[in-house]
């Protein structure tokens, strides 16, 4: 008989999961991690990590059963080669009010699998930003008390980056950086330039090791991360946080596990355990812990909160503010420019750098003012175009054929990421409707952009148009591919933290204010989104919330 | 298309899925329950068929592909296989209103060949189908490019810059033959729907696609290295060297 009693359990095995597990083990605690999902075992189960490209029946491409199948995936990233990541929606639907692009991943591992790894701290400039303007609520915290987390998930994930000593992007514990190609390295120096340093170009932060860290090789360059790596180079729970927490011996891994709601001792509003429902048999455990870490990713740790206490607050664990579910966020993107390089038709590059450029925040920072709040980054890349351009242009025969078997011409692309603004409008409950395939009311989504993004959006796009003409780039254009919230895969907030218990759900170390031996450190927590890639930032919270738990634990506060 | 013997050879469904995986170059299996399926339910299963499309067809579809990529230094498009890689994704990939105009751009090449030089496109001299096929690429880059540009348009873009492409395109054309077509597949709240394209832009695209993703486009067409172990950012190169190819 397995021990249904931990020190500590764990709600998601993504990358916010997987960093609890770490800590909270590491620091001497008996941990149980619960994913809902299948396990994925490390390089074992990345099946087609090293298949050669033409190995796929449709050459990795998508079928109309696969988009019958798949309604939400086939609006963006439905593809044949890492479908098995990606959840199954007949199992697991959810209802859009308005649309919502939900992107999931089910499996021990979660989403850090199929993760962009960009990797950025944020600032003060984010942390403060909400008291300011009046936005929403003060974040609890400032960035002096995350940066030694920042520091230490660093250290471990493994960032490859440059040092800049851009206020707005601080620096941090990078291993070394991944170089430019000779197109990005020409239009960065003309950048910096032709904007006074202004708007700067950098080389990705990138949560790819550049050299070989324990247990993983250093990066190989294929850019096939999203295959699964069988070489560990690229920071997932696999290759990372989970060999760390296994090897104390005080991890207890569990896949199929649902956990389908938190157990509540309502005298001393103290979280006792949770329940967990097998994905496979349908039989439910009680287990019980002293901590827990909700980490199932933004909405899925929420909808947990809102099926649990019911009896005592009628919308859930964590309700009494009435802000849980709401102010749900995204990065709003997919609108940027391109043009073509000129005076590089003899350099060429070998191998596939799994990483891109960034052009950090520079609007409504350091005197800019703008008819709209916050700002953007902006992600892309300069190559030689492939055979694909030739799709579209005049021309077949054998010429044409040669031609298109020959690199193309250079050219630049970049998206910007733009901050979405929380709204206490943009929210998220339960469909009693409607319910999933386990008998559990599904989530129903009801959010939309609003005028700061919209307004926003239009320098997104004319900005890097503004940059590559500036820069020399020829034949420039814009494009605006349209977005739908969710698409960033970037979701925040829900159970945002704060200074005071009726306006927020999450206190300054991450504890439901209604019960502080839970801790949501996922996105759920975000207070606001700022325009940087999430996930780093996520790593440090948890890290945090978890160094901070053994210290109550060890106080007896909790 | 009619069959080119007339020996229809009736085969089990077994024997026509392996059939197809050998056409395809052993490509293993993944997914393809929809072939399955239409495997399934092409009646009668002829050996060397694609779903609906017969042997004859993927013989055309293969020389479509080999007119627009042709054997020069490297090999051509149907010994890559092109064909039947075409009729696989039609069949799985298409939207049924997709699959038929493809079909009817596979008659109306037909027909202009025999309308143009009294013979059929099987029957034409590589010279017959290539001067053919470049009307054909005229018109569909003229098309699309407009398409594209009404696109733009509604969704307030600029204009694309004037490239020395679109200078070359024929502007004595006929207009979007598809214009009044009925939009394809299943559109999510507030997706642009998608129009089918110009049947001459499906084959092309399908034929590139088949012939520079397949193992000889990776490996005797341009340069692959599985596991480059670095990267090397900006080397110098020569004219002429085939591109590395991507992984995804």
């Amino acid at each position: 008989m397995q021990s249904t009693s931990f020190d500590a359990i764990v709600v998601g095995s993504g990358i916010s999961g997987g960093w609890a597990a770490k800590e909270l083990t590491e620091k001497g605690l008996r941990v149980l991690l619960l994913e809902r999902g299948r396990n994925v075992e490390h390089i074992k189960d990345y099946v087609n990590a090293t298949k050669g490209p033409w190995e796929y029946l449709h050459r990795g491409g998508r079928t109309t059963a696969m988009e019958e199948a798949y309604q939400v995936l086939r609006r963006d990233v439905l593809n044949e080669k890492n479908l098995a990541f990606w959840v199954n929606e007949k199992e697991s639907p959810y209802t859009e009010v308005k649309r919502f692009d939900w992107y999931r991943g089910y499996q021990v591992g979660g989403r850090s699998l199929m993760w962009g790894r960009q990797s950025y701290r944020w600032s003060d400039f984010d942390f403060e930003a909400n008291a300011k303007e009046g936005i929403a609520v003060d974040w609890p915290i400032r960035y002096n008390e995350l940066a030694p987390w920042y520091d230490h998930v660093e250290r471990h994930a493994g960032i490859s980056g440059s040092r800049e000593g851009l206020p707005q992007l601080p620096d941090g514990q990078f291993l070394p950086a991944m170089p430019f190609n000779c197109g990005e390295e020409l239009l960065a120096g003309r950048l910096k330039d032709a904007f006074d340093g202004k708007r700067r170009m950098i080389i990705g932060r990138v949560a790819n090791a550049t050299k070989a860290l324990e247990g993983r090789s250093a990066c190989k360059y294929r850019n096939a991360c999203w295959l699964g790596c069988p070489y560990g180079a690229y920071f997932s729970t696999q290759s990372s946080t989970l060999p760390a927490a296994a090897k104390t011996g005080k991890l207890t891994l569990k896949p199929w596990s649902i956990v389908t709601e938190v157990l509540l001792d309502k005298k001393h509003k103290r979280a006792t355990g949770v329940r967990v429902l097998d994905a496979v048999t349908e039989q439910t455990t009680e287990y019980t812990a002293k901590v827990i870490f909700l980490c199932a990713s933004t909405l899925n740790s929420t909808w947990l909160l809102m099926r649990s206490a019911t009896d005592v607050w009628p919308g859930g664990l964590g309700s009494s503010s009435g802000e849980l579910g709401h102010n749900l966020m995204d990065h709003h993107f997919r609108a940027g420019a391109e043009g073509f390089l000129e005076g590089l038709d003899d350099k060429y590059y070998f191998g596939r750098r799994p990483n891109g450029i960034y052009v950090p925040r520079y609007r409504n920072l350091f005197g800019d003012k703008r008819d709209y709040l916050r700002g953007f980054g902006y992600q892309g890349s300069a190559s030689r175009d492939g055979w694909m351009r030739a799709v579209k242009e005049l021309g077949i025969g054998a010429t044409f054929k040669d031609e298109a078997s020959t690199p193309g011409p250079w050219k630049f692309g970049a998206t910007a990421f733009g901050e979405m603004l929380p709204n206490h409008a943009n929210v998220a409950g339960l469909d009693h409707e409607r319910k999933d395939k386990w008998g559990l009311p599904v989530l129903k989504i009801d959010c939309a952009t609003g005028e700061n993004e919209r307004l926003m959006r239009k320098d997104m796009i004319n900005d890097m148009a503004e940059m590559l003409e500036q820069t020399g780039a020829k034949d420039v254009s814009t494009y605006d591919s349209g977005y739908f919230p969710g698409m960033g895969i970037h979701e925040m907030g829900t159970a945002r933290m704060g200074r005071d218990p009726k306006t927020s759900v999450l206190n300054a170390h991450n504890q439901v204010w209604d019960a502080p031996n839970v801790f949501v450190t996922d996105g759920s927590s975000m207070t606001s989104s700022a325009c940087q890639n999430p996930s780093l930032t996520y790593m440090a919270l948890t890290a945090r919330a978890a160094d901070f738990a053994v210290q109550e634990l060890n106080r007896r506060n909790l | 298309m009619t069959s080119e013997t007339g020996q229809l050879r009736l085969i089990s469904r077994r024997e026509a899925i392996r059939r197809v995986s050998a056409l395809l170059g052993g490509a293993a299996f993944i997914g393809g329950n929809r072939l399955l399926a239409a495997v399934e339910n092409a009646s009668p299963l002829v050996e060397g068929s694609v779903g609906e499309f017969a042997a004859a067809d993927i013989a055309f579809l293969d020389e479509i592909a080999e007119t627009i990529l042709p054997e020069t230094k490297t090999p051509g498009a149907k010994a890559a296989k092109t064909g039947a890689f075409m009729a696989l994704m039609v069949t799985e990939s298409y939207w049924p209103a997709e699959q038929r105009i493809f079909r009817e751009g596979m008659r109306k090449i037909d027909e202009a060949m025999k309308k143009a030089k009294d013979v059929t496109f099987m029957q034409a001299t590589p010279a017959q189908r290539l001067a053919l096929l470049t009307a054909l690429d005229r018109e569909q880059v003229r098309v699309m490019d407009a398409r594209d540009a009404a696109e733009r348009r509604e969704k307030g873009l600029a204009p694309r810059p004037a490239t020395a492409r679109a200078a070359k395109a024929d502007q004595n054309l006929p207009d979007d033959p598809n214009n009044d077509l009925p939009v394809v597949g299943v559109s999510a709240v507030g997706e642009v729907p998608k129009k089918p394209a110009h049947y001459f832009r499906m084959m092309k695209e399908l034929a590139m696609l088949g012939y520079f993703t397949s193992e000889i486009g990776y490996t005797k067409v341009m340069r692959y290295a599985e596991v480059p172990g670095r990267f090397d950012p900006c080397l110098p190169y020569t004219p002429g060297d085939p591109a590395w190819a991507d992984h995804a």
